[in-house]
């Protein structure tokens, strides 16, 4: 076998999980760049979703069919245990998902800002402050 | 129920209290529950122990299904020793919230239920981690764990909770999803997601590329939730604007139970071999172990916030937790675990002091300290106790795991290291000594002729963990028989074939 | 509206490798749920933006390269897509597709590894479900007190959408039914039949107004139906291990293994279905219920004030 078509063939055999890292990437630089806290869980719901998609992709044979039993003759199924770990990773995803969200509005309600930038000068302002006043007020 | 059904009584037992208190919906009612379901815990986390010690490993078949087709829970010295532990500081931890909640300063009125719920959900969450002997599994308790830790930090009065809350979300989903991907990557290597059946057939595979990024997903993933640094960022601000009862249970168990997940995973799973030859670790735990000793430590010194000056000791002790595995020795294994016991003691303890000074006086920066010592002197007593261990003086704790950890150092030929460990000692000193300074011998801000000793159902809780440091202290067989077992069988585990 | 288009591409792609049960979720959740949440987020917070130093952007293209390489190169030493003789094929995998049919005797393979061999995930997931609703009730307001209900009826104009949907309705609480019921044939099951009958109460109150979707509804009830759920999927495995089994263990529950297997597989999922239905309808509820114009809100305070001062002598 010459080089280049056993690299095709590792192109073939393996663009599906590139494909997964790149997307992964594109999410975690949103998550870790951004400042909008909103646009920071949808960095982390796309980053969650490319690591659903890695475990699809290994449970894929190919010519396979869905795992569900047809009932003449046999037929090649795909692999259903990623299937099942993955439907338990979705619903975790949105659970965080969920209680990011929730946390946002309450951040919103109390700051008045959704900017990781602005929450983080106020708190900083807010300890100085401290250092300096007197913990009783009478 | 026979004796065989205590694994998974250890699991389901709060697991399922918790919805069973959001049903019944009442303040004293629910803390009674809580105590009696964390006592229950304890009782059957010390049944387990004995078992085991007893009699070998115990492995329970979830659904009657055969290892590795069905999820198994497998208990071991190792784990239940943990487990003991967490369950014994949440029993303590409990006994102190119903009065320490009164406190409209600590959690808002209203929101009590809420916070047994999420705290029966956390607790079951970290016992869940500790018992199981399945990857995957270990994702969901863990998902658990974090997600009611998070309902449980927010719950805090001030408004930097959430923020602090939200940070840590962030953190832990990201380690989360990389603990996902690491697993992932084993599975697509070995098809199985049982840890004993992992590390039965992780060494066939054990050089290629997938296991060693594998390996660096995961590990990276849970060392974001131990808080190791530099992943620690979400750690101050979470432990300090918690509720204190919040602060006093996560700071003694959810990053012990992250440092447990690494040694079953560096020492069980991939094996002494693979981790310490194939990959770095050695290197990586050292560096990162003793900057973090160094760099926490001396930020400690710099807080006003005594909950945050705590905090930032905690991410120290982690780094000498880590510095200890990092040996890759038995002696080497034994601090780190011995540490591992002495830290939930001690932290137990002072941050349960603090939730009884937070309780009289409404407010834990130094400032609030002054001149209190002699108003509520068995409080400050306690804190002086805890604080000494810290340290790591003689007839404490906090000496018995300094101690193993330096003979690990000497006998590693790593002086460097050692003088190291020393320094943070003393630099532990200085961030303790401004605290007692500050309320032995610097005049009262106001005038504190009302201020009383904290109620006994405060104190009691805290007397119990720092009469737990002097004792293992003095007499260590104990803990160290025990942890010199497990780090044996844990090293053996390599020598097999 | 991005995010559902997302949610929707990555369902496709799902089917394609196979994942019918799966797809089915990533739409239900990722198309349907999450967006609503999101867009109601968006509504409570607005949206503009502020642009940030580049210098944190750098710092993170370079860790986010970083750890790209390193996948990369882990991706190097896998096994080729899509061969049947792949390790995660075999072993365990290889396990259930022989066994699920004499053990367990339902075509659905996924729902067989679900529910019952890997049935305390399951469980585990489903406390995770029920810890986002408890998160979620425990940040926002919901108690009549804070809770600031529109009475405004959002839809009142909008004749034709309101007499379609409220045709769809009943046929949208069948299909829940159906999904509920039939995961043991084709893809479905108790938390794809949860959040579509979710999806109702939603459109409904969407149509009618919160108030109206809560006098339905309201939120005892809701955490009476979350509670248990849970409760149900756990006495499932308590009962087993009354019967002398082990938790979980649906075989003993009937006479034989393979009826047992049935009963208990159809309990939990009810007992899936129950909580997550309970769960997003109170995130919907709460988060709609936090959107107010600030108008509004102050003058429902200042109502809420007032009947307080007058009722404090």
């Amino acid at each position: 076998m010459n080089f280049e078509t056993q690299w095709l063939q590792t192109f073939f055999g393996l663009y599906n999980y590139w494909i997964v890292v790149a997307l992964m990437m594109c999410g975690l630089f949103i998550v870790i760049t951004d400042g909008n806290l909103i646009k920071k869980v949808v960095g982390l719901t796309i980053f969650q979703t490319s690591v659903f998609i890695l475990y699809i992709s290994m449970a894929k044979v190919t010519g396979a069919t869905a795992p569900i039993q047809i009932e003449q003759g046999t037929a090649v199924y795909s692999n259903p245990l990623p299937h099942v770990l993955i439907l338990t990773a979705i619903v975790v995803s949105i659970s965080t998902t969920a209680v990011a969200l929730a946390l946002i509005v309450r951040i919103k309600r109390a700051y008045h800002t959704v900017e990781e930038d602005v929450i983080q000068r106020w708190d900083v302002k807010k300890r100085r402050s401290e250092k300096r006043s007197k913990p009783f007020h009478e | 129920m026979s004796s065989a059904q205590l694994p998974i009584l250890q699991v389901i037992v709060p697991l399922l209290a918790a919805p069973l208190c959001l049903l019944i919906n009442h303040k004293l009612l629910n803390w009674l529950f809580t105590l009696l379901v964390s006592g229950f815990s304890f009782v059957v986390a010390a049944l387990m122990l004995w078992q085991v010690s007893d009699t070998g490993p115990l492995s329970y078949h979830l659904g009657g299904w055969m290892p590795p087709y069905g999820i198994e829970i497998r208990v071991d010295q190792l784990n239940a020793f943990v487990a003991l532990l967490i369950t014994a500081i949440s029993t303590l931890v409990i006994t102190s919230a119903h009065t320490s909640l009164e406190n409209k300063k600590d959690i808002a009125p209203g929101k009590h239920t809420y916070f047994y719920v999420a705290y029966l959900l956390c607790f079951a969450g970290l016992l869940g981690i500790l018992v199981t002997g399945d990857a995957f599994n270990l994702f969901v308790f863990l998902e658990i764990s974090s997600l009611s830790s998070y309902v449980l930090i927010a719950l805090g009065r001030d408004r930097r909770a959430l923020w602090a809350s939200f940070q840590y979300l962030v953190m832990g989903t990201i380690g989360a999803t990389f603990i996902l991907i690491g697993i992932g990557l084993l599975y697509m290597k070995t098809g199985t997601l049982n840890i004993a059946d992992l590390a039965e057939r992780l060494p066939e595979m054990a050089d290629t590329r997938t296991i060693f990024v594998a390996f660096c997903f995961f590990i990276v993933g849970v060392c974001l939730k131990l808080a190791l640094f530099p992943l620690h960022m979400w750690l101050p601000n979470a432990y300090a604007y918690a509720p204190t009862v919040v602060t006093a249970f996560l700071a003694a168990s959810s990053t012990k139970v992250a440092l447990y997940v690494v040694v079953r995973f560096v020492f069980v799973v991939f094996g002494v071999d693979f981790s310490f030859t194939t990959i770095p670790l050695q290197a990586v735990f050292v560096t990162l172990g003793t900057l973090g000793v160094l760099v926490a430590s001396l930020v400690a010194i710099n807080q006003q916030n005594i909950k945050r000056m705590l905090a930032y000791s905690s991410i120290a002790q982690i780094g000498y937790m880590v510095l200890g595995l990092s040996f890759g020795s038995i002696t080497g294994l034994m601090a780190s675990l011995l540490h591992l016991f002495n830290h939930a003691l001690m932290k137990g303890a002072l941050f349960l002091t603090l939730g009884a000074v937070f309780y009289r006086i409404g407010g834990v920066s130094l400032k609030h300290f002054q001149g209190i010592g002699r108003h509520m002197p068995f409080t400050l007593a306690a804190f002086v106790i805890g604080g000494v261990s810290i340290i790591g003086m003689p007839l404490t704790v906090g000496f018995v795991s300094k101690w193993y950890l330096l003979q690990a150092a000497i006998a590693q030929g790593w002086y460097l290291v050692s003088v190291i460990i020393l320094v943070g000692s003393l630099l532990s000193v200085i961030y303790i000594w401004k605290v007692v300074d500050a309320a032995y011998f610097k005049p009262a801000l106001v005038n504190q002729a009302q201020l009383k000793e904290a109620p006994l159902s405060l104190l009691i809780p805290v007397w119990v963990l720092v009469l737990a440091n002097l004792y293992f202290g003095m007499d260590t067989r104990l803990t160290v028989t025990l942890t010199d077992q497990v780090a044996t069988q844990l090293m053996h585990i390599e020598v097999l074939p | 509206m991005l995010s559902g288009i997302y949610g929707l591409l990555s369902a496709s792609l799902f089917v394609v490798l196979d994942a019918v049960d799966v797809a089915f979720t990533e739409a239900a959740v990722g198309a349907g749920i999450s967006t609503i949440l999101m867009l109601t987020t968006l509504a409570i917070t607005g949206r503009y933006e502020l642009s940030r130093p580049s210098i944190r952007t750098r710092i993170g293209l370079l860790l986010v390269l970083v750890i790209g390489v390193l996948l990369i190169y882990g991706t190097l030493g896998m096994p080729y897509f899509g061969m049947p003789e792949n390790p995660a094929n075999g072993h365990v995998a290889a396990y259930y597709l022989e066994n699920t049919e004499q053990q367990i005797g339902i075509p659905n393979y996924v729902t067989a590894v679900l529910a019952s061999y890997r049935g305390f995930d399951t469980f585990g997931e489903l406390v995770v479900v029920f810890t986002a609703g408890v998160a979620v009730l425990a940040l926002l307001p919901h108690s009549r007190d804070g809770f600031v209900v529109d009475d405004m009826q959002p839809m009142k104009h909008h004749l034709i959408l309101r007499i379609t949907s409220k045709l769809l309705l009943p046929f949208i609480l069948l299909f829940a039914l159906y999904v509920q019921f039939h995961g043991d044939f084709g893809p479905g099951g108790g938390f794809q039949a949860g959040v579509i009958f979710a999806a109702a109460i939603i459109l409904y109150s969407m149509l009618y107004g919160l108030e109206n979707a809560m006098q339905v509804i309201s939120f005892p009830v809701i955490r009476f139906c979350a509670a248990l759920g849970v409760l149900l999927y756990g006495s499932v495995g308590i009962v087993s291990m009354l019967k002398g089994g082990n938790f979980l263990d649906y075989s003993v529950l009937l006479e034989t293994p393979v009826a047992g297997q049935h009963l208990g597989i159809l309990l939990i999922e009810f007992g899936v279905g129950l909580t997550v239905a309970a769960v997003m309808v109170c995130v919907f509820f709460t988060f709609t219920g936090s959107v107010v114009s600030p108008a509004k809100s102050a003058r429902v305070v200042a109502a809420r004030d007032g009947e307080k001062t007058q009722g404090a002598p």
